[in-house]
């Protein structure tokens, strides 16, 4: 068994509630933090343990903290991002439905260090019964003296608000969740400014992902090193993986980053196997705009080492063999599901999800659904995965914000290891409307150069 | 048809105004309009929308573009429980098809459609962060999930029961 710093606690019955929490040892660090430390000994001591944003981007979180810009008698604000919308993620939910109070714990102490003093937490619409349970938490927190003015006689006031969101992808990006604040459409900001310098009513704001800010607590518990000592390289800490599609046992998993990707599928401690007994084809291992792989590079690199849970490790090889951590949801397909149509369900999604702002996201992303879908219902021709091809290109890079890249990468990935399904596609377009390309070769040992 | 907040719904509502810094009570737009499609007919018609406006001192036009904006937002009227089915990679690969064709059949509407004596409404949505759980569909606050054919059908039989009794 791996170490647990999250969900250490999560299966103790009662934790959701005050009085069980607080008496597992719940708001320890607020204690610590406010009575022992000061915010630049608290961003220190994050800087220390290695944290990386939990959200999908992995940016260093004690280096963003130090970035908030603090201009005399200008408030600043802590925002904690819950949006949770990538395909294949569900792990900030379980977090906030199981121990919301852990969260609320993160965010005292966070708020402390960026002085906070209105700290919103922006939850998408869908997740309407987690508000109420988070509202529910924030009334035992400040009946208890943890949030509200003076905190602990220290001076320190925190008042946390949730925000819910009303079903836009978007709405995840930085920017485009400070708009959605503001009560305005989900349009991402040029940047710069960044927010740590203008964001929420233009003040200095950062914004953090769930996960990350529920890990600040371990974090002050035990100190930046000890918690820098887990995981492997610049893989720190434990992170939170969502598993779902063709596993036994589809859910959250919290594993320390020096697991096996064979592990993690394989073992009954977490995801159980393929369901049924079939084969592994493919994974998308963090989150549904990180590229597809095939079995044979998901579970070996393309040099033939073992890949492991990490971010480093799902990402060696680059784009052209190698993946993304993303945001943790991990997307397994077996040996009975099509690439095709399963790209041209995330097709759909970021054309969906596009807020329109820039032409080559707002109309490739079109192109691109209308494409595959004239693959997948057998009217598409080779000159087709070459469009594809261009059109995903010309959307990378060009677009205010990285849903433009999002969109574009599965497409990309999809083609690049699984063209011969493709081509079968369309080459077979009666057949391929009642069976599928199956496994064919995508699990073949690799061919490691001598 | 004018529009108007009982007292627990203006008491909500200033609540709600009140998270804000002076001034910026627009913040409080997106609750404050799922606040008022929870509170009428579950949509948002045109006078309901320009009651926000007044409420919350704004425009209606941003309003407006701010419903429009949102899939959450019904901007035409909805039946008694909107069955929103996720139809999204993770749950495709699960089988939300085959739930998706058979509420179909069981209801007799296409995606979109509201059932002719305005009970339910069959809404394709995409990912509602229940992937591990699939397939699944919302329905009002909350999410049903592990769908099966026999779940659907007693889904169906429990929402009916509520209007006929
Ligand atoms: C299209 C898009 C959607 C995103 N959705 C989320 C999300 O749902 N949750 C999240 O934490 N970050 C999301 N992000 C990343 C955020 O922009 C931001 O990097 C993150 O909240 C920073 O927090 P972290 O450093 O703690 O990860 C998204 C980014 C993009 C471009
Ligand atoms: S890349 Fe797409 S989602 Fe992002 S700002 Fe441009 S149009 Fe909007
Ligand atoms: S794909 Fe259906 S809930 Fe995520």
């Amino acid at each position: 068994m791996g170490v647990k710093l999250l969900l250490d606690k999560a299966n103790v019955p009662g934790i959701r509630t005050y009085e069980v929490y607080r008496r597992e040892g719940g708001y320890r660090s607020v204690e610590k933090a406010l009575k022992e430390m000061n915010p630049e000994s608290i961003v220190e001591e994050v800087k220390k343990s290695g944290l990386r944003g939990r959200g999908g981007a992995g940016f260093p979180t004690g280096m963003k903290w130090s970035f908030i810009a603090k201009p005399e008698g200008v408030p600043r604000h802590l925002v904690c991002n819950a949006d949770e919308s990538e395909p294949g993620t569900f792990k900030d939910r379980y977090l906030m439905e199981f121990i919301p109070h852990l969260l609320l714990e993160g965010l005292i102490v966070s708020s402390f260090a960026l002085g906070s003093h209105d700290t919103y937490i922006y939850i998408r619409g869908e997740y309407a019964w987690i508000t109420d349970i988070l509202e529910e938490a924030i009334n035992e927190a400040k009946a208890n003296g943890w949030l509200g003015k003076n905190i602990l006689r220290t001076g320190f006031e925190c008042n946390i608000h949730v925000q819910r969101g009303a079903g836009a992808y978007i709405c995840g990006e930085e920017t485009a969740l400070i708009e959605s604040l503001e009560g305005k459409r989900g349009n991402p900001r040029i940047k710069p400014p960044f927010p740590a310098i203008q964001g929420l009513w233009q003040r200095p704001t950062v914004v953090n992902n769930v996960e990350t800010l529920a890990a600040i607590v371990p974090i002050i518990n035990i100190g930046g090193e000890e918690y820098a000592k887990i995981g492997v390289g610049r893989s720190t800490g434990t992170k939170l993986i969502s598993a779902c599609g063709n596993i036994n046992k589809p859910g959250v998993y919290e594993i320390d980053m020096t697991i096996s990707v064979e592990e993690f599928i394989y073992s009954d401690e977490y995801c159980g196997g393929i369901k049924g007994g079939k084969q592994l084809k493919a994974c998308i291992p963090g989150g549904s705009s990180v590229p597809i792989l095939p079995a044979n590079l998901l579970l070996k690199t393309a040099t033939g080492e073992t890949r492991y849970m990490n971010y480093e490790s799902l990402s060696d090889g680059g784009f052209a063999t190698g993946s993304m951590l993303g945001s943790g949801g991990f997307i397994v397909l077996d040996e009975d599901q099509c690439i095709v149509k399963n790209t041209l369900t995330l097709a759909r999604f970021y054309r969906h999800e596009s807020c329109g702002q820039c032409s080559p996201c707002r109309e490739g992303t079109g192109w691109m659904e209308k494409i595959l879908h004239k693959i997948e219902h057998g009217h598409g021709t080779i000159a087709d995965i070459d469009l594809l091809w261009d059109i995903q290109r010309k959307i990378e890079g060009n677009t205010i914000c990285p849903l433009g890249d999002a969109a574009a990468w599965p497409v990309a990935a999809a083609i690049r290891h699984f063209r011969d399904e493709f081509e079968w596609h369309i080459n077979n377009p009666v057949l391929s409307q009642t069976s599928n390309f199956g496994l064919q070769h995508y699990a073949d040992p690799i061919h490691v150069p001598a | 048809m004018t529009y108007t907040f009982n007292e627990t719904q203006m008491a909500e509502l200033n609540r709600l105004v009140a998270r804000y810094p002076e001034g910026k009570q627009k913040s409080a737009l997106l609750p404050a309009l799922h606040l008022a499609q929870d509170s009428f007919d579950g949509w948002l018609p045109t006078e309901l929308m320009d009651y926000i406006a007044s409420l919350l001192k704004i425009e209606p036009i941003e309003v407006y573009e701010v419903a429009s904006f949102y899939s959450m937002f019904n901007l035409k009227p909805v039946g008694k429980f909107i069955f929103e089915v996720c139809q999204t990679g993770p749950c495709m690969i699960s089988g939300s098809d085959d739930i998706i064709a058979y509420i179909q059949e069981k209801l007799s509407i296409k995606p979109g459609e509201t059932t002719k004596d305005g009970v339910f409404t069959l809404k394709l949505v995409e990912c509602l962060g229940a992937c591990g759980y699939a397939p699944m569909m919302q329905v009002g606050k909350i999410f049903r999930e592990h769908l099966t054919k026999e779940k659907v059908d007693s889904i169906i039989a429990e929402y009916r029961a509520t209007v006929t009794n």
